[in-house]
C-alpha cells in the first residue's frame, strides 16, 4: 500500500529517536477486525502516536454505482457494511425514495423497522463476540454466534441469502415474507433477553473483562463531536443524540424506546450501552410484531417497483413494466438528497445526486466507522499497547464500509 | 423546540426566494450577519436546505454556522460536473443536535488547479473526508495537516471519481 514512502507522515519525534519504536499492527492481525493497519509509535509499552492506514479493501463502489441503474445499486450497498446489510439497503432506498417523492405503504415501513432492528442485533452480536474474544473470553464468541445463526436463518428464509440480503428495495420490499416469518421472529425475541442476561453474566461481573475495559480508551463528549464519532460510541461519551428518536425516518416515530447514555466515555461505557441497545431493539421488534399493519409491501408505482412474479406472468402491462425497468431503469428527477439513518455503528448517510437520467450521477456513502477511526489516536495516546486491542474492539468498526 | 423549517414542505429555488421564505432560519441568519456577500445562492428542496458559499470563504462560513448551533460535521464530498464550468461541487453536510436538522453548504471550485481552504481547523472530523476528496477527485485542501492519499495507493496516477476517468480503469 505504502511502499517507498515513510510510514508516519512526520518522522519519529526528535530527541526521543533512540527510545521510540514503530510497531505495525495489521493488516493481517487477528484482532484488527478486517484489513486495518495501525502504525503505532511506542515508547516502551506506551503509545505515543497512532496512525490508521486504510484502503486495503477499496473496490471503488462509489464509482461503480455511477454506471448502474438505481435498482442495481442495492446489492452493492450490501457489500459496504457486510454485518448489517439491511441498514445499508434501508438508507439507500430511503434516499432514492426521497429523490422520487415516493410514498411507502405502512406495512413495508413497519417491516423495515423490524428488519433494521434485527440487523442491529445481528451486528451487535458479532461486535460482542469478537470484542470479548479479543479480551480473552472465548466462550461468549460461541454463544453470540449461536444466536446470530438464528437471525441469519430468518434472513435466509426472507430473502434467500444469509448475509447479502438485498431485501429492502426502492419502493418497498423485495417480496412478501414467508408464512413462518413472524412466528420465527417472535420465537427468537421471546428467548433472546435471557441470552443477553447470559452474556452479561459471563462478562459484566468478570474481573478480567472489567479491568481491561474500565477507564480505557476515554473519549470526551467534545472530542466525540469534533472528530465525527457517532452512534453508541458517541452516546457512551455522553452526547444524547439518536437519529431514530431525534430525526425519525421510516416510521420510527411510532415506536417507544429509550436511548441509553453513559458519560464515562470509556470502553466499559460503550459495552454497557450496546447491551442496553440490544434489549431496546428486542422491545422495538416486539412492538413491530404487535402493531404490524395489513396491506401491500410495495408502493403503487409500476414504473419504478418491479412487479410480482405472478402478475408478470399473467398481465401484459406488468410484463412490459418489468422489461422496461430491467433493461432501461427508470428516470429519477434531477436533484440531490442526503439521507441519514442510525445504523448499528452510528450515523450512516447516503448522498445521491441525480441528473435526471436512469443512473445516479454521484453516490457517496458517509459511513460511521470511517469517522470513528479518526478518534482512535485520541483514545489511545499515553495508554499501553495492550489497550489498542481493547479499544479497537470496543469502537466496533467494519472495514468494508471504511474502504468501500 | 421551535421548528426552523416552519413546518410546511415546499421548494424554494434561488437566493431571493429562500431568504424570503426562510428568513428565520438560524443558519441563514448567522451567515447573513457574518457576511451577506458570501452567500451566493440558496435552495430549499426535498426538505433540505442548500446554501452556496463563495469558494474563498468556506472556512469562515463553516465557523459561523458552527457558532449558530450547527455543531456536528457529518460529511464532505465532491461532485464532478465535467465538462461544465466551474467543474467541481463540494457538498458539506452539517448537522445540528439542537435544531435536529442538517444543512448543506455547497461550494463550486474551478477545474484547472482545484483547491479550497480546509475546514479541519473548525472540525477536525473533516480530516479523513478531505483526504478522501483529495485522493479521489484531486482537489487540494489548503491548510490540511496531512493531505495524502487515503484509499488509493500513494503512487497511484489519476483521480478515480473524476468523470473523465473510465469506470473500468485504464488498462
Amino acid at each position: 500500500m505504502n511502499s517507498g514512502t515513510p510510514i508516519l507522515e512526520v518522522p519519529v519525534a526528535e530527541g526521543a529517536r533512540d527510545q521510540h519504536m514503530i510497531l505495525n499492527m495489521g493488516p493481517q492481525h487477528p484482532a484488527m477486525h478486517g484489513v486495518l493497519r495501525l502504525v503505532v509509535e511506542i515508547d516502551g509499552e506506551i503509545v505515543v502516536r497512532l496512525y490508521p492506514e486504510i484502503g486495503y479493501l477499496h473496490t471503488g463502489i462509489e464509482k461503480t454505482c455511477e454506471a448502474k441503474f438505481y435498482h442495481q445499486v442495492v446489492p452493492l450497498t450490501d457489500r459496504l457494511d457486510y454485518l448489517s446489510p439491511m441498514a445499508n439497503n434501508l438508507c439507500y432506498c430511503l434516499a432514492v425514495e426521497k429523490l422520487l417523492g415516493l410514498e411507502i405503504p405502512a406495512k413495508a415501513q413497519w417491516l423495515r423497522v423490524l428488519l433494521a432492528e434485527l440487523t442491529r442485533l445481528n451486528s451487535h452480536l458479532i461486535w460482542l463476540g469478537t470484542h470479548a474474544m479479543d479480551i480473552g473470553a472465548l466462550t461468549v464468541f460461541l454463544y453470540c454466534f449461536r444466536e446470530r445463526e438464528e437471525i441469519l436463518r430468518i434472513f435466509e428464509g426472507l430473502s434467500g441469502q444469509r448475509m447479502m440480503t438485498s431485501y429492502i428495495r426502492i419502493g418497498g420490499l423485495a417480496m412478501e415474507p414467508p408464512l413462518d416469518f413472524f412466528d420465527r421472529v417472535q420465537g427468537f425475541i421471546r428467548t433472546f433477553p435471557e441470552k443477553i442476561d447470559e452474556y452479561s453474566n459471563l462478562l459484566t461481573g468478570n474481573p478480567i473483562f472489567r479491568n481491561r475495559l474500565k477507564g480505557v480508551g476515554i473519549l470526551s463528549a467534545a472530542d466525540a463531536i469534533a472528530l465525527g464519532v457517532t452512534g453508541p460510541n458517541m452516546r457512551g461519551s455522553g452526547v444524547d443524540f439518536d437519529l431514530r428518536r431525534d430525526m425519525p425516518y421510516s416510521g420510527y416515530e411510532k415506536f417507544q424506546f429509550k436511548v441509553p447514555i453513559a458519560t464515562e466515555g470509556d470502553c466499559w461505557a460503550r459495552y454497557l450501552i450496546r447491551l442496553v441497545e440490544m434489549r431496546e431493539s428486542v422491545g422495538m421488534i416486539q412492538q413491530a410484531l404487535d402493531g404490524m399493519p395489513e396491506g401491500p409491501i410495495k408502493a403503487d408505482a409500476p414504473k419504478i417497483v418491479l412487479p410480482d412474479r405472478e402478475k408478470m406472468k399473467t398481465q401484459m402491462e406488468a410484463l412490459i413494466h418489468h422489461f422496461k425497468i430491467v433493461t432501461e431503469g427508470f428516470a429519477v428527477p434531477a436533484g440531490e438528497v442526503y439521507q441519514g439513518i442510525e445504523s448499528p455503528r452510528g450515523q450512516m448517510g447516503y448522498y445521491i445526486v441525480s441528473d435526471g437520467t436512469a443512473k445516479p450521477y454521484r453516490v457517496h456513502f458517509r459511513n460511521p466507522s470511517f469517522a470513528t477511526l479518526q478518534a482512535l489516536e485520541t483514545m489511545l495516546k499515553g495508554r499501553m499497547i495492550a489497550d489498542v486491542i481493547a479499544v479497537v474492539g470496543s469502537i466496533d468498526i467494519v472495514l468494508g464500509e471504511i474502504d468501500r | 423546540m421551535t421548528d426552523p423549517m416552519m413546518a410546511e414542505t415546499k421548494t424554494l429555488i434561488g437566493k431571493a426566494a429562500v431568504l424570503e421564505g426562510l428568513h428565520e432560519h438560524p443558519a441563514i441568519k448567522a451567515i447573513l450577519a457574518w457576511d451577506p456577500a458570501a452567500l451566493t445562492d440558496a435552495k430549499f428542496d426535498r426538505d433540505e436546505l442548500t446554501l452556496t458559499i463563495a469558494a474563498d470563504k468556506i472556512r469562515a462560513a463553516a465557523a459561523s454556522v458552527q457558532a449558530a448551533g450547527y455543531n456536528f460535521f457529518e460529511d464532505v464530498t465532491a461532485v464532478d460536473w465535467f465538462p461544465s464550468s466551474p467543474r467541481f461541487q463540494l457538498s458539506y453536510h452539517i448537522l445540528s443536535h439542537i435544531y435536529k436538522e442538517r444543512i448543506r453548504l455547497r461550494v463550486m471550485v474551478d477545474g484547472d488547479t482545484p483547491a479550497i481552504e480546509s475546514i479541519t481547523s473548525v472540525w477536525p472530523a473533516a480530516n479523513f473526508y478531505e483526504r478522501e476528496v483529495f485522493d479521489l477527485f484531486g482537489i487540494r485542501f489548503e491548510g490540511h495537516p496531512n493531505l495524502r492519499r487515503i484509499l488509493m495507493p500513494d503512487e497511484w496516477q489519476g483521480h478515480p471519481l473524476r468523470k473523465d476517468y473510465p469506470v473500468e480503469g485504464y488498462r
